[in-house]
Protein backbone atom coordinates (compact mmCIF):
# COMPACT_ATOMS: atom_id res chain seq x y z
CA UNK A 1 0.00 0.00 0.00
CA UNK A 2 0.96 3.77 -0.52
CA UNK A 3 2.27 5.71 1.93
CA UNK A 4 -0.55 8.81 2.43
CA UNK A 5 0.46 12.25 2.47
CA UNK A 6 -1.45 14.66 3.89
CA UNK A 7 -1.18 18.32 2.71
CA UNK A 8 -2.22 20.70 4.28
CA UNK A 9 -3.51 23.73 2.82
CA UNK A 10 -4.46 27.42 4.41
CA UNK A 11 -6.61 30.06 2.83
CA UNK A 12 -3.16 31.64 0.75
CA UNK A 13 -1.51 28.50 0.44
CA UNK A 14 -0.43 28.33 -2.95
CA UNK A 15 2.42 25.39 -3.28
CA UNK A 16 -0.10 22.34 -1.79
CA UNK A 17 -0.56 20.96 -6.10
CA UNK A 18 3.07 21.30 -6.22
CA UNK A 19 3.51 18.42 -3.77
CA UNK A 20 0.64 16.44 -4.71
CA UNK A 21 2.24 16.38 -7.61
CA UNK A 22 5.92 14.80 -6.56
CA UNK A 23 4.62 13.26 -4.17
CA UNK A 24 2.58 11.25 -6.81
CA UNK A 25 4.79 11.09 -9.12
CA UNK A 26 7.27 9.12 -6.55
CA UNK A 27 4.52 6.67 -6.34
CA UNK A 28 3.09 8.02 -3.11
CA UNK A 29 -0.32 9.03 -2.32
CA UNK A 30 -1.84 12.38 -1.27
CA UNK A 31 -4.57 13.83 -0.19
CA UNK A 32 -5.02 17.68 0.49
CA UNK A 33 -6.01 18.65 4.33
CA UNK A 34 -7.96 21.83 4.35
CA UNK A 35 -6.80 24.07 7.23
CA UNK A 36 -10.70 23.98 9.01
CA UNK A 37 -9.94 20.12 9.34
CA UNK A 38 -9.76 18.72 12.61
CA UNK A 39 -8.40 15.40 11.52
CA UNK A 40 -5.38 13.98 8.94
CA UNK A 41 -7.48 11.67 7.94
CA UNK A 42 -5.15 8.55 8.61
CA UNK A 43 -1.99 9.39 6.80
CA UNK A 44 1.11 7.96 7.42
CA UNK A 45 3.17 11.61 7.06
CA UNK A 46 2.05 15.43 6.69
CA UNK A 47 3.84 18.53 4.24
CA UNK A 48 2.88 21.50 5.35
CA UNK A 49 3.06 23.24 2.19
CA UNK A 50 4.35 26.74 0.99
CA UNK A 51 2.30 29.78 -0.37
CA UNK A 52 0.97 32.36 2.09
CA UNK A 53 -0.98 31.18 4.54
CA UNK A 54 -4.00 33.44 5.58
CA UNK A 55 -1.82 36.41 3.84
CA UNK A 56 1.11 36.32 6.07
CA UNK A 57 -0.72 38.67 8.39
CA UNK A 58 1.22 39.84 11.40
CA UNK A 59 3.74 37.58 10.35
CA UNK A 60 4.45 34.76 8.29
CA UNK A 61 2.58 31.76 10.48
CA UNK A 62 1.50 33.35 13.04
CA UNK A 63 -2.38 33.28 12.37
CA UNK A 64 -1.93 29.94 10.43
CA UNK A 65 -0.49 28.06 13.99
CA UNK A 66 -4.10 28.51 15.31
CA UNK A 67 -5.85 26.72 12.63
CA UNK A 68 -7.68 23.57 13.24
CA UNK A 69 -5.64 21.72 11.50
CA UNK A 70 -2.72 22.56 13.24
CA UNK A 71 -3.81 20.81 16.55
CA UNK A 72 -3.61 17.82 14.89
CA UNK A 73 -0.66 18.20 12.74
CA UNK A 74 0.94 18.90 16.49
CA UNK A 75 -0.47 15.78 18.14
CA UNK A 76 0.24 13.81 14.64
CA UNK A 77 4.05 15.43 15.23
CA UNK A 78 4.37 14.38 18.95
CA UNK A 79 3.61 10.57 18.13
CA UNK A 80 6.95 10.59 16.03
CA UNK A 81 5.07 11.12 12.81
CA UNK A 82 6.64 12.73 9.75
CA UNK A 83 6.37 16.15 9.15
CA UNK A 84 7.73 18.70 6.89
CA UNK A 85 7.03 22.51 6.32
CA UNK A 86 8.29 23.81 3.30
CA UNK A 87 8.55 27.72 3.07
CA UNK A 88 5.83 29.08 4.53
CA UNK A 89 5.09 25.62 5.87
CA UNK A 90 8.08 25.90 7.86
CA UNK A 91 7.06 29.45 9.27
CA UNK A 92 4.14 27.75 10.77
CA UNK A 93 6.39 25.37 12.07
CA UNK A 94 8.22 27.53 13.74
CA UNK A 95 5.07 30.10 14.87
CA UNK A 96 3.39 26.47 16.43
CA UNK A 97 6.95 26.02 18.30
CA UNK A 98 7.28 22.44 16.66
CA UNK A 99 10.68 24.01 15.48
CA UNK A 100 12.93 26.56 17.21
CA UNK A 101 13.65 30.13 16.52
CA UNK A 102 12.14 32.55 13.53
CA UNK A 103 12.36 33.63 9.78
CA UNK A 104 13.55 36.86 9.30
CA UNK A 105 12.92 39.30 6.12
CA UNK A 106 15.78 38.34 4.07
CA UNK A 107 18.98 40.32 4.67
CA UNK A 108 19.06 42.99 1.46
CA UNK A 109 15.69 43.51 1.58
CA UNK A 110 15.31 41.07 -1.86
CA UNK A 111 12.75 38.66 -2.32
CA UNK A 112 14.82 35.64 -3.47
CA UNK A 113 13.74 33.43 -6.55
CA UNK A 114 16.03 31.62 -7.63
CA UNK A 115 17.61 27.86 -7.76
CA UNK A 116 20.05 27.34 -5.06
CA UNK A 117 22.45 24.24 -4.12
CA UNK A 118 22.24 22.97 -0.87
CA UNK A 119 24.50 20.53 1.24
CA UNK A 120 22.97 17.92 2.88
CA UNK A 121 24.29 18.57 6.67
CA UNK A 122 22.45 15.52 8.46
CA UNK A 123 21.03 12.43 6.87
CA UNK A 124 19.35 11.26 10.21
CA UNK A 125 15.66 13.16 9.19
CA UNK A 126 12.57 12.53 7.64
CA UNK A 127 13.44 14.32 4.61
CA UNK A 128 17.16 13.60 4.11
CA UNK A 129 17.19 9.76 4.83
CA UNK A 130 18.34 8.87 1.77
CA UNK A 131 20.80 11.60 1.14
CA UNK A 132 24.69 11.32 2.00
CA UNK A 133 25.81 14.02 4.26
CA UNK A 134 27.78 16.06 1.67
CA UNK A 135 25.38 15.90 -0.93
CA UNK A 136 24.83 18.50 -2.69
CA UNK A 137 21.02 19.24 -4.33
CA UNK A 138 19.84 21.79 -6.82
CA UNK A 139 16.49 23.01 -5.38
CA UNK A 140 14.51 26.09 -5.66
CA UNK A 141 14.29 29.00 -3.42
CA UNK A 142 11.17 31.27 -3.50
CA UNK A 143 10.50 33.80 -0.09
CA UNK A 144 11.39 37.15 1.25
CA UNK A 145 11.51 35.85 5.01
CA UNK A 146 13.64 32.61 4.81
CA UNK A 147 16.75 34.43 6.98
CA UNK A 148 16.30 31.77 9.56
CA UNK A 149 17.45 33.35 13.20
CA UNK A 150 17.93 32.07 17.15
CA UNK A 151 19.44 32.19 20.07
CA UNK A 152 22.73 31.41 20.42
CA UNK A 153 22.22 28.58 23.19
CA UNK A 154 19.52 27.17 20.54
CA UNK A 155 22.20 27.26 17.73
CA UNK A 156 24.63 25.70 19.57
CA UNK A 157 22.19 22.79 21.00
CA UNK A 158 21.06 22.40 16.75
CA UNK A 159 24.87 21.85 15.98
CA UNK A 160 25.54 19.81 18.52
CA UNK A 161 22.71 17.59 18.51
CA UNK A 162 23.37 17.34 14.03
CA UNK A 163 19.94 19.04 14.08
CA UNK A 164 20.46 21.51 11.05
CA UNK A 165 19.61 18.83 8.00
CA UNK A 166 20.68 21.40 4.95
CA UNK A 167 22.78 24.12 4.86
CA UNK A 168 23.16 26.75 1.52
CA UNK A 169 26.18 26.52 -0.08
CA UNK A 170 26.12 30.06 -1.13
CA UNK A 171 23.99 31.80 1.51
CA UNK A 172 21.14 33.73 -0.43
CA UNK A 173 19.05 35.33 2.65
CA UNK A 174 21.37 36.41 5.66
CA UNK A 175 20.52 33.15 7.73
CA UNK A 176 22.65 32.13 10.76
CA UNK A 177 25.08 29.56 9.75
CA UNK A 178 23.89 28.93 6.39
CA UNK A 179 20.76 27.29 7.59
CA UNK A 180 18.19 26.18 5.18
CA UNK A 181 16.69 23.10 7.17
CA UNK A 182 16.27 21.78 10.84
CA UNK A 183 14.72 19.61 12.60
CA UNK A 184 13.61 18.58 15.67
CA UNK A 185 14.82 16.36 18.63
CA UNK A 186 12.52 13.46 17.48
CA UNK A 187 14.10 13.99 13.80
CA UNK A 188 10.38 13.42 12.51
CA UNK A 189 9.75 17.18 12.12
CA UNK A 190 11.87 19.05 9.10
CA UNK A 191 11.03 22.71 7.83
CA UNK A 192 13.10 24.35 5.14
CA UNK A 193 13.09 27.16 3.31
CA UNK A 194 13.69 25.48 -0.54
CA UNK A 195 10.89 23.89 -2.54
CA UNK A 196 12.54 20.31 -3.14
CA UNK A 197 8.79 19.39 -4.98
CA UNK A 198 9.54 21.93 -7.69
CA UNK A 199 12.71 19.80 -8.34
CA UNK A 200 11.15 16.72 -8.76
CA UNK A 201 10.72 16.46 -12.65
CA UNK A 202 13.50 17.07 -15.73
CA UNK A 203 10.88 19.80 -17.08
CA UNK A 204 11.93 21.73 -13.87
CA UNK A 205 15.45 21.81 -14.01
CA UNK A 206 16.39 19.71 -11.49
CA UNK A 207 15.63 16.21 -9.94
CA UNK A 208 17.43 16.45 -6.94
CA UNK A 209 14.35 17.17 -4.58
CA UNK A 210 13.53 13.36 -5.60
CA UNK A 211 15.44 12.33 -2.83
CA UNK A 212 14.11 14.49 -0.24
CA UNK A 213 10.74 13.54 -1.10
CA UNK A 214 11.91 9.89 -1.45
CA UNK A 215 13.06 9.83 2.11
CA UNK A 216 10.09 11.13 3.20
CA UNK A 217 7.94 8.41 1.37
CA UNK A 218 10.25 6.10 2.84
CA UNK A 219 9.78 7.65 6.39
CA UNK A 220 5.81 7.52 5.90
CA UNK A 221 5.63 3.96 4.49
CA UNK A 222 7.83 2.72 7.63
CA UNK A 223 4.01 3.82 9.68
CA UNK A 224 2.01 2.20 6.96
CA UNK B 1 -24.94 46.36 40.81
CA UNK B 2 -20.88 47.53 40.22
CA UNK B 3 -19.59 44.44 40.06
CA UNK B 4 -20.64 44.21 36.87
CA UNK B 5 -18.83 47.74 36.41
CA UNK B 6 -15.73 46.98 33.71
CA UNK B 7 -14.17 49.77 31.95
CA UNK B 8 -13.10 50.25 28.07
CA UNK B 9 -9.25 51.33 27.76
CA UNK B 10 -7.70 52.06 24.86
CA UNK B 11 -4.46 50.39 23.66
CA UNK B 12 -1.32 50.89 21.41
CA UNK B 13 1.19 47.90 21.05
CA UNK B 14 4.18 48.83 19.18
CA UNK B 15 5.74 46.03 18.11
CA UNK B 16 9.93 46.54 17.25
CA UNK B 17 12.53 44.05 15.98
CA UNK B 18 14.80 42.90 19.36
CA UNK B 19 18.29 44.20 19.18
CA UNK B 20 20.62 42.21 17.05
CA UNK B 21 17.99 41.35 14.66
CA UNK B 22 18.24 42.56 10.90
CA UNK B 23 15.73 45.69 10.07
CA UNK B 24 16.47 45.40 6.32
CA UNK B 25 13.91 48.13 5.97
CA UNK B 26 15.38 50.58 8.44
CA UNK B 27 18.93 50.27 6.75
CA UNK B 28 16.99 50.84 3.60
CA UNK B 29 15.30 53.82 4.55
CA UNK B 30 18.08 54.99 6.00
CA UNK B 31 20.43 54.86 2.88
CA UNK B 32 17.66 56.18 0.86
CA UNK B 33 17.71 59.73 2.81
CA UNK B 34 21.02 61.78 2.35
CA UNK B 35 19.87 61.70 -1.16
CA UNK B 36 16.72 63.87 0.04
CA UNK B 37 19.04 66.01 1.71
CA UNK B 38 17.74 64.58 5.40
CA UNK B 39 21.63 63.99 6.65
CA UNK B 40 21.24 63.94 9.89
CA UNK B 41 18.86 60.95 10.51
CA UNK B 42 20.62 57.69 11.77
CA UNK B 43 18.95 54.35 13.41
CA UNK B 44 16.28 54.42 11.65
CA UNK B 45 13.97 51.49 12.75
CA UNK B 46 10.66 50.03 11.53
CA UNK B 47 8.15 48.75 13.41
CA UNK B 48 4.79 48.08 13.67
CA UNK B 49 1.92 49.53 15.55
CA UNK B 50 -1.41 47.85 16.32
CA UNK B 51 -4.10 49.42 17.89
CA UNK B 52 -7.54 48.20 20.09
CA UNK B 53 -9.49 48.72 22.88
CA UNK B 54 -9.78 46.16 25.43
CA UNK B 55 -12.68 45.57 28.44
CA UNK B 56 -10.99 44.99 31.83
CA UNK B 57 -11.94 45.68 35.25
CA UNK B 58 -9.19 48.23 35.90
CA UNK B 59 -5.95 48.98 34.64
CA UNK B 60 -3.58 46.82 35.78
CA UNK B 61 -6.13 43.69 34.48
CA UNK B 62 -5.88 45.10 30.98
CA UNK B 63 -2.19 45.31 31.17
CA UNK B 64 -1.92 41.64 32.27
CA UNK B 65 -4.08 40.30 29.06
CA UNK B 66 -2.89 42.90 26.71
CA UNK B 67 1.03 41.53 27.63
CA UNK B 68 -0.38 37.85 27.30
CA UNK B 69 -1.74 38.72 24.19
CA UNK B 70 1.43 39.84 23.06
CA UNK B 71 3.56 37.55 24.19
CA UNK B 72 1.31 34.24 22.69
CA UNK B 73 0.30 36.00 19.87
CA UNK B 74 1.10 39.96 18.81
CA UNK B 75 4.67 39.31 18.95
CA UNK B 76 7.48 36.64 18.24
CA UNK B 77 9.68 36.75 21.13
CA UNK B 78 12.64 34.84 19.04
CA UNK B 79 13.06 38.29 16.72
CA UNK B 80 10.37 41.04 18.26
CA UNK B 81 9.65 43.34 21.83
CA UNK B 82 6.40 45.24 22.36
CA UNK B 83 5.79 48.35 24.04
CA UNK B 84 2.07 48.63 25.80
CA UNK B 85 0.48 52.05 25.81
CA UNK B 86 -3.09 51.43 27.68
CA UNK B 87 -5.42 55.24 28.34
CA UNK B 88 -8.76 54.78 29.54
CA UNK B 89 -11.23 55.47 27.77
CA UNK B 90 -15.14 55.84 28.06
CA UNK B 91 -16.76 53.08 31.02
CA UNK B 92 -18.66 50.16 29.75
Amino acid sequence: MAAKVAVVRFPGTNCEFDVVEAVTSLGGQAEIVFHDQTSLGGADAVVVAGGFAHGDYLRPGAIARFSPVMAAVTEFAAEGGPVVGICNGFQVLTEAHLLPGALQKNAGLKFRCQMADLVVASSDSVLTSEAQVGDVLRIPINHFEGNYTCSPETLAELRGDDRIVVRYADNPNGSVDDIAGICNEGRNVVGLMPHPERACNELLGSVDGQVMIGSLLASAGARV
Amino acid sequence: MCESWRMIFDVTVEVRLRPGIADPQGATIERALPALGFDGVQDVKVGKSIRFTIEAADESAAQAEVEDLCHRFLTNPVIEDSVVTIAAGASA
